[in-house]
């Protein structure tokens, strides 16, 4: 069993707040909300305060942001059906780039790993890749090199993998979609298709390998995707040498209501959930002896948290503090937690 | 709105008022919601293409609703006059947006077709318990004109 401590309660946004993003350091992150407001939170001294608001950037709901992997650019994903990038080159954050072109909300937004890419995905039903282009002295340029339009119904969350250009989308047509460049032309073309989840898929959330995904459902469930490849020992067949993606666990019955997102820490391995019946949940694998290492992983709950007193939307883990959670709620308020196992320990991995 | 869908609908007599009680009136005495008082919140929302209310198209009857005041849940059942009604979606969402005004945050409010009465149930029922479509739905000028238009005050 482990213990969540609220480490401190943050209120500062007006209605909802929809999503937050830690900054790669761990120092600083950004939160958003239905009052069109991004707030970029530091610690000074023992406490967490609004170091910053941006306010001038969307028109209606910020539903997602999204920092680049070298910290220097914040990205966010509004209803009002742009995506604005801001950086800090003159000494405040300023919005210097706003991307245009899908025809509804925008859901989400995410940088791949060497920061050369964006993904975007909207109400509109499509996936959109943007390509960067910095220059020195002069604008960054964001020029769109695919349109994606393999899912049937609004897509909600877009993430990259952690190390390859490979990128995933989750959607209200209950599947997820992986998507990577076609070696023989560059085009960006669909690959594999997650089938299973029964309603919306919310969100994912990538483990530190990139060999396994976690997605969380409407349907009340966290699901585990495990990458297998044609070597793989279990004799799953792979045509044409492709890998192959399965589900390889269900976690059902831990959650009443709709599963709103999910986050694989990448330090610890800890699977942690945000729900619709106001609950923070972390779960913890359980790992199995080296001769049942090919058998499916199990994963047990070890803290439930009543977090928060309406709907919790978004949890995220520090990508260095160890066990150092957030967690986002339609009561508007943000809280900052410290999880421990029974030993004291944050347990990295 | 030029054509009906439905030209001819059956209309129900509405129901008596409640009586107001002693306890009623006492501020020192515990009232949690229940089943009427979720039903008079929202019984006289207008019909979108009708001049009559939810109440009267048996769109709504107090027997389709469940609260649980204790576990913050409130459920309900609504009944499109037709099966292929289109305005299934528009009836839900008035619904929902009367009720979020109206109750307490803690409230979890899930507003569903009856199961049966509409060809389309499954995907309108997605869509009302959507709640980020909703949020999206309700940040949209026109069609919360629309919205305020049927949960404003009953017509005479």
């Amino acid at each position: 069993m482990g213990k969540l401590t609220i480490h401190q309660s943050l209120t500062g946004h007006v209605g909802r707040v929809w999503s937050a993003a830690w900054h790669p350091t761990g120092t600083l992150f950004a939160s958003c909300g239905e009052d069109k407001t991004i707030r970029i939170w530091t610690k000074t001294g023992d406490g967490w305060t609004a170091q910053a608001v941006l306010a001038e950037g969307h028109s209606r709901t910020i539903r997602d942001v999204a920092w680049s992997h070298c910290g220097q650019y914040l990205a966010s994903a509004s209803f009002d059906t742009t995506v604005a990038i801001w950086d800090k080159k003159t000494g405040e954050f300023e919005c210097n780039a706003t991307l245009e072109g899908h025809d509804n909300e925008v859901k989400s937004v995410t940088w791949s790993r060497n920061g050369n890419l964006l993904a975007t995905c909207s109400r509109d039903k499509s996936v959109w890749i943007w390509e960067i282009h910095n220059y020195l002295d002069q604008e960054d340029e964001y020029e769109c090199v695919a349109v994606l339009n393999a899912h049937t119904q609004d897509v909600k969350k877009v993430s990259w993998h952690p190390a390859q250009d490979v990128l995933a989308s989750a959607s209200y047509d209950n599947t997820i979609r992986l998507y990577k460049q076609d070696p023989a032309d560059n085009e960006w073309g669909p690959g594999a298709v997650l089938e299973s989840h029964a309603s919306t898929v919310w969100s994912i959330s990538w483990d530190s390998t990139g060999k396994r995904l976690a997605s969380c459902s409407e349907d009340g469930t966290v699901k585990i995707w495990q990458e297998f490849d044609s070597s793989n020992s279990l004799g799953i067949a792979c045509p044409e040498g492709e890998t192959v993606w399965k589900c390889v666990c269900t976690l059902a019955g831990y959650h009443p209501r709709s599963v709103y997102d999910v986050d694989w820490c990448k330090k610890t391995g800890l699977l942690a959930t945000a729900c619709g019946d106001n609950r923070v949940r972390v779960f913890k694998e359980v790992v199995p002896s080296a001769s049942e290492a090919d058998q499916q992983p199990t994963f047990e709950l070890v803290v439930t948290s009543e977090a928060h007193s309406q709907d919790a939307n978004k949890v995220a883990w520090n990508p260095v503090v160890a066990g150092m959670l957030l967690s986002a709620s339609d009561d508007g308020d943000i809280i900052l937690w410290q999880y421990e196992d029974e030993l004291g320990l944050a347990e990295c991995r | 709105m030029t054509e009906l869908e439905n030209i001819n609908p059956h209309i129900y007599k509405k129901c008596e008022d409640r009586k107001l009680t002693k306890d009623d009136e006492d501020e020192d005495v515990v009232d949690p919601f229940d089943e009427r008082e979720i039903f008079d919140l929202i019984r006289n929302i207008n019909d979108p293409e009708h001049p009559l209310t939810l109440e009267e198209l048996h769109v709504l009857e107090q027997s389709c609703i469940k609260v649980d005041n204790e576990k913050n849940t409130v459920s309900i059942l609504f009944t499109p006059t037709i099966p292929h009604c289109s305005m299934a979606t528009l009836i839900g969402l008035s619904i929902r947006v009367k009720l979020l005004r109206a109750l307490p945050p803690r409230f979890k409010v899930s507003v569903e077709i009856n199961p049966g009465t509409h060809a389309s149930e499954h995907s309108v029922n997605k869509q009302l318990s959507d709640k980020e479509r909703v949020a999206a739905a309700l940040e949209n000028t026109h069609l919360m004109e629309v919205i305020n238009q049927c949960i404003s005050s009953p017509l005479k």
